[in-house]
């Protein structure tokens, strides 16, 4: 099953993503933020108090990761993703506001699979653990807010062809189930 | 009587942070390699393929493998004859973590309190430290750091002794299933049966600090082993919880003696990147 690489460009419309399936392989070009634990609670809290967001959500895909200290002479620090399911619970209302995609590693809620099915959005898995590898497709790095929370804070990252997989789609498939299903002898 | 400065437990604990999470431990990563070929996904043995080479990488760069380098987890095996001098033991052990991880750029993860600030404290202190009284006068010290996507999918249970070997492996491959992907698979399944509460969990952790083709010396722990293995390789999970027959590279268990009326097993899972680096004084 030599699968076709699909080639995207963040931010992502809600029409680049719409054909996007379980399953695909993909590598995503352009802008993406990063933001994690801590860095959901503030996004929330804010917009529960009807602040300004420090980015616009729109189209845009976060990347679940709280990357290690950069080294003298590298872009970044290594890179992976974190475990998503710890941000379930911050994750639909951010949907809501528009946000396109994400990218972690895990497990997400039923409410984050309808959330991507309502308003169109993606979910992307890229290997957790392949972290010095990942950060090789990152290019340029920009603190953006909180820089207070230390690997927690929003950064804005410039990739280039970053290696993911669709997890769950703008339908409600969830490969980790198909995936699973596919190999399971019990 | 041997006397040990403590200044010398510092940087040997600091150069095993480093090289932890640098450099994944040979005979896991000949492991890895090794499973490619019997992955029956085509997914999964591009997953596994990834695995490799980002710890090759890592390796020839001195980069973290993971970016989570983790809660720094510390055994330490103290010969019952040796005295420490200089100051004290566990002060000089957090100052060796504090130094392999703001000079080796490792990511600080630990938050002083739990529950109501959660602030971090900038140098991954406290280390998690255990320390085992042992007969002679070596010092074995043993740096395992460990990220939380895979601890937060241990579990423990108190069985009964009715549940019986059954029992214990319906839990085991129950706990692995159900992690799923959340711990980055292929896994090191870390069990510990027997004891008390607190005994089991220990015994799981330390069961990681085996290398990977090592087994309980006592053949039916051995077999049990081997067993759970098979089983948790036929859950599916596989590569990265894609789907595959690789969901596990090892099971390790320890086992000790337990009440008449208990059957405590606990399960520690650690991902992949099983980080682990050793040195003896």
């Amino acid at each position: 099953m030599e699968k076709e690489i699909k080639y995207l460009q963040a931010p992502l419309t809600k029409e680049a993503v719409a054909g996007l399936r379980a399953g695909d392989v993909v590598r995503i070009s352009g802008v993406i933020y990063t933001a994690r634990d801590a860095a959901h609670k503030r996004l929330t809290e804010a917009l529960a108090r009807g602040e300004q967001l420090p980015l616009d959500l729109r189209d845009n895909v976060i990347y679940y990761v709280g990357p290690s200290p950069t080294k003298p002479g590298e872009v970044v620090g290594s890179a992976g993703p974190t475990t998503s399911g710890r941000m379930d619970k911050y994750t639909p209302t951010l949907i809501a506001q528009g946000m396109r995609g994400m990218i972690g590693k895990g497990s997400r809620s039923q409410e984050v699979i309808e959330a991507c099915q309502q308003y169109g959005a993606v979910y992307f898995v890229a290997v957790g653990g392949a972290a010095a590898l990942i950060s090789q497709s990152i290019k340029g790095e920009e603190m953006i807010a909180y820089e207070d929370l230390g690997p927690e804070a929003i950064r804005r990252y410039e990739v280039e062809n970053f290696p993911a997989i669709v997890c769950i789609d703008t339908l409600g498939n969830d490969f980790y189930k198909i995936g699973q299903k596919k190999y399971k002898k019990e | 009587m041997r006397e040990i400065n403590v200044q010398q437990v510092t940087d040997v604990v600091s150069k095993l942070c480093m090289d932890s999470c640098y450099y994944l431990p040979e005979e896991l990563l000949a492991k890895l390699r090794d499973s490619i070929a019997t992955e029956e996904s085509p997914l999964g043995q591009e997953v596994l393929q990834t695995i490799v080479s980002n710890a090759e990488l890592a390796r020839k760069k001195a980069v973290p493998i993971c970016q989570d380098t983790g809660l720094t987890v510390v055994f330490l095996e103290i010969g019952q004859d040796i005295h420490f001098v200089g100051g004290d033991l566990y002060t000089a052990v957090n100052a060796g973590v504090a130094a392999g991880y703001v000079n080796g750029y490792l990511r600080k993860s630990s938050v002083d309190d739990p529950l109501f600030l959660r602030k971090n404290t900038n140098d991954n202190t406290p280390a998690i430290i255990h320390t085992i009284i042992v007969p002679g006068e070596k010092l074995k010290i043993t740096v395992s750091p460990k990220g939380c996507g895979s601890e937060n999918m241990g579990a423990l249970k108190m069985l009964k002794p009715a549940d019986g070997v059954e029992g214990v492996i319906k839990f085991v491959v129950d706990t692995v299933r159900s992690a799923g992907p959340n711990p980055c698979p292929p896994v090191t399944v870390g069990v510990g049966i027997g004891g008390n509460m607190e005994k089991a969990a220990l015994m799981a952790k330390y069961s990681l600090c085996r290398k990977v083709g090592e087994h309980n010396p006592h053949p039916q722990y051995a077999e049990l082993e081997e067993k759970i293995l098979e089983l948790v390789n036929k859950t599916g999970v596989g590569p990265s919880g894609l789907g595959g027959s690789t969901t596990a590279l090892a099971v390790n268990i320890e086992y000790a003696p337990t009440h008449i009326g208990g059957l405590p097993v606990a399960v520690n899972l650690n991902c992949h990147a099983a980080r682990r680096a050793e040195a003896e004084l």
